[in-house]
């Protein structure tokens, strides 16, 4: 398992030519683009019922597919679970049926499965076993589905856009769950999506697909400060993501004070307990860049940090890369005012964070 | 009540009973490979399957039976065949059985690959990925998601086989307590003088087994198509 799922494939439909090469690992491996970017093809191909025309994609040690080889693992014996779309519940079995039915074909294959108890307990579906799908919420459905694949041995998880169908509502009643299987189970998810706001809250690692290519990957934090993928990621634009700890509440002012790595930052009240994580987003726009320590300013979010890079933009923008005590964090600023401010690698500079937005957790999802 | 019938009545009663029983039993497996060959298959000669399948629908029954005859008449090539291991067809019931069955087939295999065409080829793919092998997909969920379409193609080839009489006549001929069902003895009835009270007694029981045949089918079709849906309760 420490190896993965490695895809590598060309497929051509009609015009249109999927083209990847890309690794999965532990953890959520977001697969994000636009509609129609070739990220279900991508997932078809993994689980084998869609046959590429060249390419090669292995799990662990074991062969899906080899074009070079000739090697074809059908999708029945490849211990994927995939959770599609429309969750795709078999309509005459009950959910206790639906849950068992790949459970049975993983016994008798004797492959290890996960207790059953824990599973139901983990999505919270237990008081919906004896219920047939028909009479499902979209986002009871799609939890019956994600408990149904992994309780069929599933060694990769694949999520065709498990969130896409429901409203913000039930979108937000599924997400927790999801952060807990990504933190709770030892295997690789992949996980379709068109939403930034989701990728960014569960996601370890990104692939860009674009026009059925994939045009980068790598692990989301350095993917978010990429400047020369900021148009991608529409109207976010290049940003620093932070793994922080709740330090503390100021009941007087409504505050939580939240360490990361960058140094502590203030937040209005966070309904969290001191300890525990949260990831936060800082857009490299609410960045302002001082060259001397700023007084009498309404922020108060202030870190000290050092140029390591100024990245040309476009127009009139441009990039800074800071070093904020080992943890890196893009700023835009104009080109005009990095000039007037003798802006250069290695020189030390003050950040005003104006805003962070919590990513993780709640219903933070816009 | 049963009073009310010659013996013979009641024997072409039972027997059409019987024949439409095996006729329907008999073609359903066929019947479900062909609507599968025909919805999901690719191969070529698939349109000549189709017509074949759909000739005795067209044709006049009188043709089908005799076709019947000519192949599986006493020396007839396949009569002598099922001969030698001792079954014969020709004036007997299980012959009525064969044309009520072939007569049947086309109504068969159409509402089964309705059923077939119906069932969401996703559920399938869901079946794969879950490690379902494909015939074990057929039997778990297609099977049983295509059962309206099976029950709906029963009925219909039963009710088709209580009712046949042009190829059952001509390839089984008419004879009382071995090959007469219940429309050829309605026939003889009116081929005779005073034969009016049999052939309308015979005409109210028709009635009746059509009416009933169609009560249990939409029972049990309503009973089916709720578990499809996926419905509680």
């Amino acid at each position: 398992m420490a190896e993965g799922l490695s895809v590598s494939l060309r497929h051509r439909q009609g015009d249109f030519t999927v083209e990847a090469d890309f690794r999965a690992g532990p953890g959520v491996t977001a697969l994000f683009g636009r509609s129609g970017a070739g990220k279900t093809t991508l997932l078809r191909a993994v689980a084998g019922l869609l046959r590429p025309q060249q390419g090669r994609i292995t799990l662990g040690g074991r062969v899906f597919v080899d074009t070079g080889t000739g090697a074809w693992l059908p999708p029945h014996r490849r211990r994927v679970g995939y959770v599609f779309q429309d969750a795709r519940l078999f309509p005459h079995l009950t959910v206790r049926q639906n849950l068992a039915y790949g459970r049975w074909f993983a016994g008798r294959g004797g492959a290890t499965t996960v207790p059953f108890d824990d599973i139901v307990g983990m999505l919270g579906i237990v008081p919906l076993l004896g219920r047939r799908p028909g009479g499902l919420s979209g986002g009871e459905r799609q939890r019956v589905a994600i408990g149904r694949a992994l309780l069929a041995g599933a060694e990769v998880l694949l999520l065709d856009e498990p969130l896409a169908s429901l409203d913000a509502a039930r979108r937000a009643e599924i997400l927790p769950y999801l952060e807990r299987l990504r933190d709770g189970l030892d295997l690789p998810i992949l996980h379709v999506s068109h939403s930034l706001a989701e990728v960014v809250r569960l996601a370890t690692a990104l692939v860009l697909v674009e026009q059925g290519r994939v045009v980068a990957s790598g692990p989301l934090a350095a993917m978010l400060a990429r400047p020369d993928l900021a148009a991608l990621f529409g109207r976010f634009g290049t940003a620093t993501l932070l793994e922080g700890t709740v330090e503390g509440h100021d009941p007087a002012w409504e505050l939580t004070r939240v360490a990361t790595p960058a140094g502590p930052l203030l937040l209005p009240r966070l309904d969290r307990p001191v300890g525990a994580a949260v990831r936060l987003r800082v857009l490299a726009r609410d960045v302002l860049l001082s060259t001397r320590p700023p007084r009498d300013l309404s922020a108060r979010n202030v870190l000290p940090g050092m140029v390591t890079a100024l990245l040309p933009g476009t127009g009139a923008e441009m990039e800074a890369s800071l070093d904020m005590a080992g943890q890196p964090l893009t700023a835009s600023l104009t080109r005009l005012a990095a000039a007037e401010l003798g802006l250069a690698p290695g020189q030390p500079v003050w950040a005003v964070v104006k805003a962070v937005a919590v990513v993780d957790g709640g219903t933070g999802l816009d | 009540m049963l009073d009310a019938f010659t013996p013979d009545e009641l024997a072409a009663i039972r027997l059409s009973l019987r024949v439409a029983f095996w006729a329907t039993l008999g073609s359903l497996p066929l019947g479900i490979g062909v609507a599968w060959l025909l919805a999901r298959g690719r191969f070529p000669g698939k349109v000549l399957l189709d017509g074949l399948v759909h000739m005795p629908l067209v044709l006049p029954p009188v043709v089908t039976g005799y076709v019947l005859l000519l192949l599986f008449g006493r020396n007839g090539p396949l009569g002598k065949l099922l001969g030698e291991v001792g079954i014969v067809l020709a004036f007997d019931w299980k012959g009525a059985a064969l044309a009520c069955a072939v007569m049947g087939f086309p109504l068969l295999v159409r509402a089964v690959r309705l059923g077939l065409e119906a069932v969401d080829q996703g559920l399938e793919e869901a079946a794969a990925t879950l490690g379902a092998a494909p015939p074990l997909v057929f039997l778990t969920v297609t099977l049983p998601l295509m059962l309206p379409g099976i029950v709906a193609g029963a009925i219909l080839c039963f009710a088709k086989a209580l009712g046949e009489f042009g190829a059952t006549i001509t390839f089984v001929s008419n004879i009382p307590g071995r090959t007469q069902t219940l429309p050829s003895a309605l026939y003889s009835y009116t081929q005779v003088p005073g034969g009016d009270a049999g052939a309308l007694r015979l005409t109210i029981v028709a009635a009746v087994l059509a009416v009933a045949a169609l009560v249990a089918s939409e029972m049990l079709a309503r009973r089916v198509r709720r578990r499809v849906e996926g419905r509680d309760g």
